[in-house]
């Protein structure tokens, strides 16, 4: 099953490698993984994505937190959360085509970030499964560059991760 | 005052009480060298490799209640001693490893004996420093001897740049250090040791298993009194002999690939299983689903939440420190009328000691040719199980774990978790600095020591009377028996040929070497070692080539489907 691991983790050097390093070795997965800073710079934040039977999801929420640099590990799937993920896509837009790129891009809320005359720039926020379905509607060769930032999340209500 | 950083390390290293490092200089450590040259409280052990140099660090470590710390130089002293670090880390051994490093200038330029040490023994570290600035210096150490010696001790290192310890700064200790991001759990659940202690009570087939956490946690006699008190069979797993005494009637020995019978049936057919300090490895339960029962409930306790339901499901978890656990159920056991069912337990015991009629350590004593558990036995007697005893890996490890009995903690030296060869002789130089006066015996075979045989100079350099007992076959023995047994006899690369002449090699090292080929004199070799009090004695003792170790659980292989010696 799909979950999505969020962690504050020590703003140090080397806190990256250390947990990327940890699902290399034990051989789980990472499907995305994105980290910032917080607004307290001595503190990062990450959201992993991964999956995998509950006894993995177990063992690695235990070794995550086994790790010195780690805060805090909180498995945002257990409850009711929110999940962003931000997408550039660069497709052709020339001729016929230009206007019924925009007309999607309107439907799926999407904003042109920048223009020529043969293309378009498109920014698309929502969750990997929107994200999915505008490329799916689009043909696969008109698309010329994509970059998704992967999954961020943040727990609904009065669940808060902070320490 | 300002210090330079190197003055500052060593100023740590005598704040922390360290009395001994264990290394090898090289040019990114000359300026600690040079600052540890200039004072006397902390020793200098020279080793002849940085491998060489981590294993003392590790048995001085394992053997004492004491922290050891070893000291490389960066590139190949770093690479060298990564099998040491990585050797600790799988057992949890807690050590400060000090590495140089090229100048921060430097780093990243591929300069001269440059590497990413932080990169390279990340996965087998605790945790790891790179010390960029001089004035992190101080507080990076402090944490260093913090993160190794609580919660689940490992090794930690820390690795300084050359210009790091030249430049100075401000000197302070800190008394003492938290992480915001490390707080182990270390005083059991109430609520949780009340079911335990429940089950324990109410078991009618139990049997407890312990392992290094035991020896780590110095909880051998909480272990001792519950045991006792309960009045349950208890196995040692490898790292865990000497938490539970090997000669006591409760004792059924080793479990796992090379346990005994009793013990493996006990742990496969108990219906309350309890689990102190360790952690279920696939040497000593064998496959996890063969050994699976539904009727069996398990606690576990450890420090190491990881540890828990890793590869065998648990019913009652209990994290904390295991000695404080153990008291607490002890104390609660003490203060209650119940006690465990005498007639179920009778019974229990009677099925066990009928699985010990099997005498499944039974051995040829008739042989003309030495055998290798003889020799053990032996030893055992004459230093009367007092002695340390260190060992490398392989068959001679196996027979020393069976046949030793160990009924103090800290005085079997292994490497369990990574199993490195080499490791019983640097090893043994650590416990013989912290226990100057004890017998310390290192029981090896010529593959084994011949991977560290370099620190026979070491052991000259600093007058080690290490009594080195190679149990020489002439064979890799494991090698060979795994070869006999799945590969239909096709020794592959497993026969030492070429072997040196160990007498000599002793001696030409400055040290007694002494060869033993009879069984007769088996006993008189021993002796006189042993009583060389200030001498390093090499026995080479000639073995039986084709002596097995059994019991065997073959890899894979349910914990009950074991080897016997008769069978074969």
């Amino acid at each position: 099953m799909r979950h999505i691991l969020s962690i504050l983790v020590e703003n140090e050097a080397g806190a990256l490698s250390r947990i990327a390093g940890l699902f290399s070795a034990r051989g789980y997965n990472i499907e995305s993984l994105t980290v910032a800073p917080t607004e307290d710079a001595t503190m990062s934040r990450m959201t992993i994505v991964t999956s995998g039977s509950d006894d993995v999801i177990e063992q690695i929420t235990k070794q995550l937190n086994k790790l010195v640099e780690v805060v805090k590990v909180v498995d945002l799937t257990e409850g009711n959360h929110i999940e962003r993920e931000l997408m550039l896509v660069k497709v052709r837009a020339a001729g016929k085509d230009r206007d019924e790129m925009k007309r999607l891009a309107d439907i799926f809320r999407g904003r042109i970030l920048d223009v020529t005359d043969k293309s378009y720039t498109i920014e698309l926020t929502g969750t990997g499964a929107k994200l999915d379905a505008f490329l799916q509607t689009i043909e696969p060769g008109v698309i010329l560059e994509t970059v998704r930032t992967g999954a961020s999340g943040i727990g609904r209500g009065e669940r808060i991760l902070r320490i | 005052m300002e210090l330079t950083g190197a003055e500052i390390l060593i100023r740590c290293l005598q704040e922390e009480g360290v009395e001994y490092v264990f290394g090898y200089p090289g040019g990114a450590v000359l300026n600690i060298y040079d600052e540890l040259f200039k004072q006397n409280r902390v020793k200098h052990v020279l080793v002849r490799h940085e491998q060489g140099a981590v294993h003392a660090a590790d048995g001085y470590s394992r053997s004492s209640q004491k922290i050891g710390v070893a000291l490389v130089t960066s590139g190949p002293g770093v690479t060298n001693a990564v099998t040491g670090i990585a050797t600790a880390y799988m057992d949890s051994i807690p050590m400060v490893v000090i590495t140089g490093q090229v100048p921060t200038a430097a780093i990243g330029q591929d300069a001269f004996q440059e590497c990413d040490t932080v990169g390279i023994t990340r996965p087998t570290v605790k945790h790891n420093f790179l010390v960029k600035n001089v004035d992190d210096l101080a507080v990076t150490i402090k944490k260093a001897f913090y993160l190794a010696t609580t919660g689940r001790p490992g090794p930690v290192l820390v690795d300084i740049p050359k210009d790091v310890s030249q430049q100075k700064a401000d000197f302070s200790y800190p008394k003492t250090i938290s992480l915001r991001s490390y707080n182990p759990v270390t005083k059991g659940h109430a609520g949780q040791i009340r079911k335990a202690v429940q089950l324990l009570l109410e078991a009618k087939r139990p049997m407890v298993y312990s392992g290094g956490g035991v020896i780590l946690n110095d909880a051998a006699d909480q272990l001792t009194r519950l045991v006792h008190l309960l009045g349950f069979p208890c196995t040692n797993t490898l790292m865990g002999l000497g938490g539970f005494p090997g000669t006591d009637p409760q004792f059924t020995g080793l479990p796992g690939m090379h346990g005994t019978y009793e013990s493996n049936m006990a742990m496969q057919n108990c219906d309350v299983l309890l689990a102190v300090g360790a952690r279920f490895d696939d040497r000593v339960i064998g496959d996890p689903a063969h050994f699976y029962r539904a009727d069996r409930k398990i606690i576990h306790i450890d420090i190491d939440p990881s540890s828990i339901s890793k590869r065998v499901k648990v019913d009652v978890p209990i994290v904390g420190y295991v000695g404080d656990v153990l008291s607490e159920m002890v104390k609660q056991i003490e203060s209650s009328p119940a006690r465990p069912d005498p007639v179920a337990l009778k019974a229990w015991w009677a099925e066990i000691k009928e699985w010990q009629r099997k005498d499944c350590l039974r051995y040829d004593r008739n042989s003309k040719l030495i055998k290798p558990q003889f020799v053990i036995q032996k030893l055992y007697e004459l230093t009367k199980g007092d002695a340390f005893v260190t060992s490398d890996v392989g068959q001679h490890q196996m027979w020393a774990a069976q046949y030793y009995k160990f009924d103090k903690p800290r005085r079997w030296i292994n490497s369990g978790g990574l199993g490195t060869m080499g490791f019983g002789l640097p090893s043994a130089m650590g416990v013989q600095l912290a226990n100057p006066n004890a017998d310390v015996v290192c029981i090896t075979g010529e593959a084994s020591i011949q991977m560290c045989i370099q620190e026979l100079s070491t052991c000259k350099q600093y007058h080690l009377p290490i009594k080195i007992v190679n149990l020489n076959n002439r064979y890799m023995g494991m090698v060979r028996q795994w070869q006999e047994f799945f590969y239909g006899n096709r020794y592959a690369e497993s026969y030492m040929d070429a072997l040196p002449d160990f007498v000599k090699l002793a001696e030409a090292y400055g040290h007694v070497g002494l060869k033993i080929e009879q069984p007769r004199d088996v006993e008189g070799a021993l002796r006189e070692a042993l009583a060389q009090k200030d001498r390093l004695v090499f026995l080479d003792v000639i073995t039986d080539q084709t002596e097995n170790v059994f019991p065997m659980v073959p890899g894979g292989k349910g914990l009950t489907e074991m080897i016997l010696a008769e069978e074969l």
